[in-house]
């Protein structure tokens, strides 16, 4: 697992990002790094752009300056500079290499736990059936849901519907996986079982970009974190390191003290 | 398509379309009157009745509703005379259909309005020692009034619509005087054209007042 | 009597058979005309959602008689010559489009936006989000009003008597004209009405039920 980002070459480079909703600008020039296999957290107060983001990594939204690349190729627009989006077909191909897992979920209810996995190989990767169906079932045991296989969604719990949305975006083996408070909309009980998949995924040497609220997960899972606040990135390193600069940093100091008071 | 359209003798008929539109919401407004009140009476029995009268209620409903106007039209202009000693104008006639028709509408509007006011304001209710009777009116009623006017309206449009079908027993209505005018002096596209937007500009005329009336009932008391 | 109207029973069933003809030609027609001009409103480019929006609203907003005189009368005037079968089945068509319209925009609005999102995120394509994704979910809302809709066609088929087609209701009052029968056979022609459409809205509530437990 890497632990900086500053020597080894940048798997996601996001330079300058900026981005306005009308006339609020939520996204100020923001620059991020990430080598491959490095696990990156995103904590911050609500609003401050985490999940603008990350949707702006997927190109899920558009953004009006600056670049994101995944692997060296421009994410939403064409090659060459002149900022023209890319057609729906490139779009897509671009999306299948980046996972996303939702705070909602997200699973399409239509289909079995199975079946959610299947559609991306079949129709994205041109996989044959049978084989999609024995990568779905490899990665619903890797999330501990071989048995649930052929249940559809409304048929399991969040925890596990979860689980189902971490093995649907990973399955399509993404260069990068990214993860808007997956555990937010769960009951308390269940946030475990979905953050040990997550961890058990970062052990692997999956790169991932995930927003959280679970602060402890950030302080053990992560090697950097970044903080951001009001559309920036307001300080970044690994975990200590960031965490000991409330002392200086203002903005992350009401951050935490919030937290805390907010946890007990 | 070398066809002018000349509008000329559509003015000069004209007094046949106006007085046909007014004819028109005039069978409407007396039609929902009516309707309301059987809607209103059967929607509260049904609430409140056992199940033989909820049969006979649900039996009118489903009846109505799936039957043609036009069929209902006849069967009471035509039909019941000849077996009941009645006799009627064909607009009364045609009013007690379209009453018969929205009425049945209407009780499962109200009756699904009355089951949504929540249990807590009829309890509410009790607490402070109303009658039942001082509940429905007090407490239930107003409360469905709210939760139905928008369907209330919607009925109404759609009434506004259905005493088209009046021409057919030569109520003189709007279509009634499309007609004429269709068959009298063959100016067929302007007419219908004219009559189409006194329709649309009605209905929708009628549409945006009656949401006004609903935004101010919501917050008026 | 009883005799008289046994007599009249095949004339009968055969307007029994034109009603269920000219509705069954109506709801195919406009089940295609209707899904495709929805297609159109949802996600075409906004003239042409503008133009079905438009198409859409001035159908719903006249009563169907009024169209239906207008096909059935104006179209000669400007030159198209149908059979008055064909005028009634366009006219009714235009009316059952519309509703289409309506039902399948209703259908596609209530998916929600996370499902495009999350099919965008595989790598889904515009058409494969719409194939695999939206429309198999938009079925299930799509279907029960819509089949509860075809007693709207079938109720509506009755006007076409007005154009001197012998469909059940034209059939009814030509024994009546015979037979002076009138409350026997109104009664005989609302039974099979609402025979059929009774059953169609039984149809859809029982497919809504089903689909009720598949959704959550
Ligand atoms: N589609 C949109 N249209 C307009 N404004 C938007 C839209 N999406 C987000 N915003 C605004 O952009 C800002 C950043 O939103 P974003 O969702 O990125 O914040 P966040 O950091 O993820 O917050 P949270 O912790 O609440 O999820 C907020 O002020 C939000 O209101
Ligand atoms: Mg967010």
């Amino acid at each position: 697992m890497a632990t900086s980002s500053n020597d080894s070459p940048a798997l996601l480079d996001i330079a300058e990002v900026s981005k306005s909703f009308g006339s609020v600008e939520v996204l100020r020039s923001v620059s991020l790094k990430v080598a491959k296999g490095e696990v990156v957290t995103v904590i911050g107060p609500s609003g401050s752009g985490k999940t603008t983001l990350l949707r702006c990594v997927n190109f899920l939204e558009s953004y009006d300056s600056g670049s994101i690349r995944i692997d060296g190729k421009e994410v939403g627009f064409r090659d060459g500079g002149a900022r023209q989006r890319r057609s729906e077909r490139d779009l897509a191909g671009m999306r299948a290499e980046t996972g996303m897992v939702f705070q909602g979920f997200n699973l399409f209810p239509h289909l079995t736990a199975a079946g959610n996995i299947m559609l991306g190989l079949t129709k994205v990767r041109g996989k044959s059936k049978g084989e999609a169906r024995s990568i779905a079932e490899h990665w619903l045991g890797r999330v501990g849901l071989a048995h649930k296989a052929d249940s559809l969604p409304a048929e399991l719990s969040g925890g596990q519907q979860q689980r189902v949305g971490i093995a649907r975006a990973v399955a399509m083996e993404p260069k990068i996986l990214l993860l808007d408070e997956i555990t937010s909309a769960l009951d308390p009980e269940l946030v475990g079982e979905v953050l040990a998949v997550v961890k058990s995924l970062a052990e692997d040497g999956m790169t991932m970009v995930m927003v959280t609220h679970e602060m402890a997960f950030a302080r053990d899972a992560s090697s950097r974190i970044v903080f951001m606040a009001d559309g920036g990135v307001s300080a970044v390193g690994p975990p200590k390191e960031v965490l000991a600069a409330e002392t200086t940093n203002e903005r992350l100091r009401t951050f935490l003290a919030r937290f805390r008071a907010s946890q007990f | 398509m070398g066809y002018t359209l000349n509008f000329n003798l559509i003015w000069r008929h004209f007094d046949k379309l106006s007085g046909g539109l007014l004819l028109s919401l005039e069978l409407a407004l007396i039609s929902i009157a009516i309707g309301i009140a059987i809607g209103l009476v059967l929607a509260v029995w049904y609430v409140s009745a056992g199940r033989i009268v909820r049969g006979v209620i649900a039996a009118y409903v489903e009846f109505i509703r799936n039957v043609p106007l036009i069929l209902l039209v006849y069967l009471v202009f035509y039909g019941l005379p000849t077996v009941i000693d009645i006799a009627y104008s064909a607009q009364t006639s045609f009013v007690a259909t379209l009453a018969l028709y929205s009425g049945a509408y209407l009780v499962e509007v109200f009756r699904s309005g009355l089951e949504a006011v929540p249990r807590g304001q009829i309890d509410a209710g009790k607490a402070i020692g109303l009658t039942p009777w001082q509940r429905l009116l007090h407490v239930r009623l107003p409360t469905m009034m709210r939760i139905t006017l928008p369907a209330l309206s919607n009925t109404f449009i759609s009434l506004f619509k259905d005493t088209s079908v009046a021409s057919v027993i030569s109520v003189p209505e709007l279509t009634y005087g499309a007609q004429w005018i269709n068959f009298n002096t063959f100016r067929i596209v302007e007419v219908y054209l004219v009559v189409t937007a006194m329709y649309l500009v009605t209905g929708y005329a009628l549409l945006f007042a009656l949401r006004l009336v609903e935004r101010w009932y919501r917050t008026a008391r | 009597m009883l005799s008289q109207i046994a007599y009249a029973l095949p004339f009968l069933a055969e307007g029994f058979a034109l009603t269920l003809w000219v509705s069954l030609l109506v709801v195919v027609l406009s089940l295609f005309a209707g899904v495709i001009l929805g297609v159109g409103l949802v996600y075409g480019p906004a003239p042409l959602r503008w133009a079905v929006r438009i198409f859409s609203d001035t159908i719903r907003g006249i009563p169907i008689l009024v169209l239906i005189f207008f096909v059935y009368y104006g179209l000669p005037a400007v030159g198209v010559h149908l059979q008055s079968f064909w005028a009634a089945v366009l006219a009714l068509t235009l009316f059952k489009t519309a509703q289409v319209v309506e039902y399948l925009r209703g259908a596609v609005a209530s998916i929600p936006k996370g499902q495009s999102e999350a099919a965008m995120a595989i790598g889904l394509t515009f058409r494969q989000r719409l194939a695999y994704v939206i429309f198999p979910q938009a079925f299930r809302r799509f279907l029960p009003p819509w089949i509860n809709g075809v007693t709207d066609a079938v109720k509506g088929s009755a006007l076409v008597s007005l154009l001197g087609i012998t469909d059940l209701m034209q059939a009814i009052n030509q024994v009546i004209g015979r037979t002076y029968e009138a409350m026997p056979l109104y009664i005989l022609g609302a039974l099979l009405y609402f025979a059929v459409n009774y059953a169609l809205s039984y149809a859809s509530r029982r497919l809504e039920q089903r689909f009720a437990f598949i959704r959550e």
